[in-house]
């Protein structure tokens, strides 16, 4: 919201378009949610009803594993390939990837085995 | 004060709902500066207790279990609350001006994460008068602090979780301000250091602060609702505390430093009157010790039994910081060297800063190397290095910042001779204060003991160590006074205050109005008002559009209401393990008038306004008379 925030007129067409785009979005985005917060349900729901470890282990790695790609896919447009200084927002991106990749390479190789 | 409200005097009330509701960059940074110096100050005297209690052995002047407590708030304080918010002024008041923008990117977050850290602060302050401080060191290791009695951990664990959430907004906003607010011809490569230590430090925050969220959370619920994540006797593991501390913990000592590099590294070209030696290294090395800070945490971890291999690993880790520090540290000294220098205060914290940097550097290096941490580990020479790299490196950085940019922030000036003599209290005090330390730690004295028996060779240092904390306990009153007088000191009223200034910042005349740039500058190469002014450009600055209207976003009270309202919530998750039946509700209630704040603001429009082309004329006007900022 700074100097560069222009207001601009916008005609019926162009305001109607985006209305309808927005709204695709907005429903895009609560339906991932329904299915984040239900795949962390379904992880509490095995663990409380007891299942074998070779059960549990195994689902909640894959719903971490799906969960991961919605969080960066839905909620934060890595898909996207044009918004304004998108190479900027990818390089945090993977630079947030390969420091979280380090930790976890480091407690599996050098500190827990 | 450096405001628009210059010559309308308002009243107390208007004052204080403007400064409640802000959202203007410059106001904010002076917020996080005093707020910053107030709990410096809390710190600091909580310091000369504890100097006080060590001074002598078998003192009781305060019990053991005080003792705990101040310890621990000193510390905690000290980092978070002190030099974090300060640092934090500095970045809102400057970066700004110097990457040429009207405000940062999102002037409502700014607001909402300085509430956040102010009412964090002060939730954890009141532990002191409802029931005892947090006793468990600041590092608040699992194995001890799941273990204290009474409400102390509570509020550490609530008051940092809330002013953290502070930090990382601001973190977010100076990361987004500095990637897309930059005025026209500001490539990444001219910004100015300061700007690109902010940058860097930022995306720590973003990186580091998580980590910390996720520890305090299993702390939370750990002590407060039964579960057992760092219980080894419920199969859960105490020391995932210490790794997710310290993942956070160790970029956080680089959060904080960085900045501090990039005051000095605006502050030395000044004054040695030449170009910054290195750019381009410096901004490299900025960047290296960055992305390496996050791959050495378990250097405070070599004495849990990691083993050979991950000590070693994390050994040569360590060292290889020392590198890109190294190479900032030459880059200054061939900055001065050559120069036409002047003497000034803040270049004399900058003098003073380089050897004490570099001394706390040099024991960094000798705890990095593992074998010998097991000797140093735990004991006094660590608490030797942490401050030579804290006092020495951040609060010098601050205090010579503090007199270098006074006249931009309030368009006043801090008295130089008293300027030399808090320096020199303060800093002879410092060194006396720490530098024995060093060899306390190497005779034994284990660091975070209440007392000591006497005749173990201790009795002397100990002594001098606590003559020096009273001496840079006198230099901060001192610098203190200096601000005092300052308001009755005469307005600055120019440009380029030192008469050497090099960046951005320095083109605008003081006091600046509120929207900073009445044209939005066109950024011609490193060092711009250098540029201009070799040029012989009286205004200062090339510009990169005609007057026009400015568009501005408007105040607001709903951060401070969303703040309170975590502030509110706090107090329920507090008390809930005492089984009291209010717990709840007061959570629902807290988080209720947060989230309501959130609704309410996603639902109404706040397009902000335009100040008006004849407003910014009739306003320069009546900042810098006829003519306007020529
Ligand atoms: C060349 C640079 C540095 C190196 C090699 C280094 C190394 C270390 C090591 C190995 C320790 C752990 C010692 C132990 O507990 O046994 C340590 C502790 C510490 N360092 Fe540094 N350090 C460096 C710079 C810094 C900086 C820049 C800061 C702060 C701005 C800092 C703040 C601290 C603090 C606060 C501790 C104590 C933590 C605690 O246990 O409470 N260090 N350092
Ligand atoms: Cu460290």
């Amino acid at each position: 919201m700074g100097h560069d925030t222009h207001v601009q007129e916008k005609s019926v067409a162009q305001y109607e378009f985006n209305r309808k785009k927005n709204a695709v979005e907005m429903r895009k985005q609560v339906v991932n949610f329904a299915i984040m917060i239900l795949f962390t349900f379904i992880a509490f729901a095995v663990v409380v009803a007891d299942f074998s470890p070779y059960f549990i282990k195994p689902v909640i790695l894959l719903l971490a594993g799906v969960q991961v790609a919605l969080q960066l896919y839905a909620f934060m447009h890595m898909g996207e390939k044009k918004a304004p200084f998108i190479g900027v927002i990818n390089t945090f991106v993977w630079l947030g990837a390969v420091i979280a990749f380090t930790f976890f390479l480091c407690f599996l190789t050098i500190i827990w085995w | 004060m450096s405001s628009v409200a210059i010559s309308k005097k308002t009243g107390f009330g208007a004052t204080l709902w403007d400064y409640l509701t802000t959202v203007d960059h410059k106001k904010l940074g002076n917020m996080y500066f005093f707020a910053g110096l107030l709990f410096f100050a809390i710190a600091g005297f909580e310091a000369l207790l504890i100097r006080i209690q060590l001074m002598v052995p078998n003192n009781d002047f305060v019990s053991a279990g005080l003792f705990n407590e101040l310890l621990t708030m000193h510390g905690t304080t000290m980092l978070f609350l002190a030099a974090t918010p300060l640092l934090f002024g500095f970045m809102n008041a400057i970066v700004p001006l110097q990457i040429g923008a009207r405000d940062v990117a999102f002037p409502f977050l700014n607001s909402l994460g300085f509430w956040l850290f102010f009412l964090g602060a002060l939730f954890l302050h009141l532990s002191f008068f409802m029931g005892g401080a947090p006793d468990a060191g600041w590092t608040s290791y699992a194995s001890l602090s799941l273990y204290s009695p009474g409400h102390g951990i509570d509020f550490y664990v609530l008051g940092l979780q809330i002013s953290g959430a502070g930090t990382l907004i601001s973190g977010i906003n100076f990361i987004v301000t500095i990637i897309t607010m930059r005025a026209p011809g500001m490539t990444f490569m001219r910004m100015p250091l300061f700007t690109w230590t902010t940058l860097i430090s930022s995306a720590l925050i973003l990186f580091a602060f998580p980590p910390l969220t996720v520890g305090l959370f299993f702390m939370l619920v750990d002590r407060m609702f039964g579960a057992n994540f760092f219980d080894h006797t419920m199969g859960g593991n105490t020391i995932i505390w210490e790794h997710l501390f310290w993942i956070f913990g160790h970029p956080e000592v680089y959060i904080l430093v960085l900045p501090a590099f990039g005051l000095f590294s605006e502050i030395i070209p000044v004054f040695a009157r030449k170009r910054l030696f290195g750019y381009s290294s410096m901004v490299f090395a900025t960047i290296l010790i960055g992305f390496l800070g996050f791959m050495v945490w378990a250097h405070h971890m070599f004495t849990t039994g990691l083993g050979p291999t991950a000590n070693a690993i994390f050994a040569v880790a360590t060292m290889a910081i020392a590198v890109p520090t190294g190479m900032k540290v030459f880059n200054w000294i061939l900055t001065i060297w050559g120069g036409s220098i002047k003497v000034t205060v803040p270049m004399i914290y900058a003098l003073g800063f380089i050897p004490s940097f570099v001394a706390g550097g040099v024991t960094g290096v000798m705890q990095a190397t593992a074998p010998l941490d097991y000797q140093l580990h735990d004991s006094y020479f660590i608490v030797a290095h942490f401050h030579y790299v804290i006092v020495g490196g951040i609060v010098t950085a601050i205090f010579g910042a503090t007199h270098f940019y006074w006249p931009i922030m309030f368009n006043r000036v801090l008295n130089e001779k008293l300027g030399y003599i808090v320096f020199w209290v303060f800093f002879i005090g410092f060194h006396l204060t720490f530098f024995l330390q060093h060899f306390l730690g190497l005779m034994g004295m284990p660091r975070r003991v209440f007392t000591y028996q006497a005749d173990q060779g201790w009795d002397l240092y100990n002594f001098i160590s606590s003559i020096g904390a009273i001496m840079m306990g006198i230099g901060v009153i001192l610098l203190v006074v200096n601000m005092l007088l300052s308001i009755k000191g005469k307005p600055v009223n120019q440009r380029d205050y030192w008469g050497d200034g090099r960046s951005l910042e320095w083109a605008l005349v003081t006091p600046v109005p509120f929207y900073n740039f009445k044209q939005t500058p066109l950024i011609r190469g490193y060092d711009p008002y250098w540029i201009e002014k070799h040029e012989g450009n009286k205004e200062g600055m090339t510009y990169a559009e005609p007057l026009g209207d400015i568009h501005m976003p408007h105040g607001s009270i709903l951060p401070l209401i969303m703040s309170i309202g975590m502030f509110i919530a706090a107090f329920g998750a507090l008390y809930h393990p005492d089984g009291v039946s209010w717990s709840v509700p007061v959570i629902i209630l807290g988080i209720g008038i947060t989230v309501a704040c959130m609704i309410l603001r996603s639902f109404k429009d706040d397009l902000g306004y335009h100040v008006h082309k004849e407003e910014i004329i009739a306003l320069e006007e009546e900042l810098y008379g006829k003519g306007g900022n020529k």
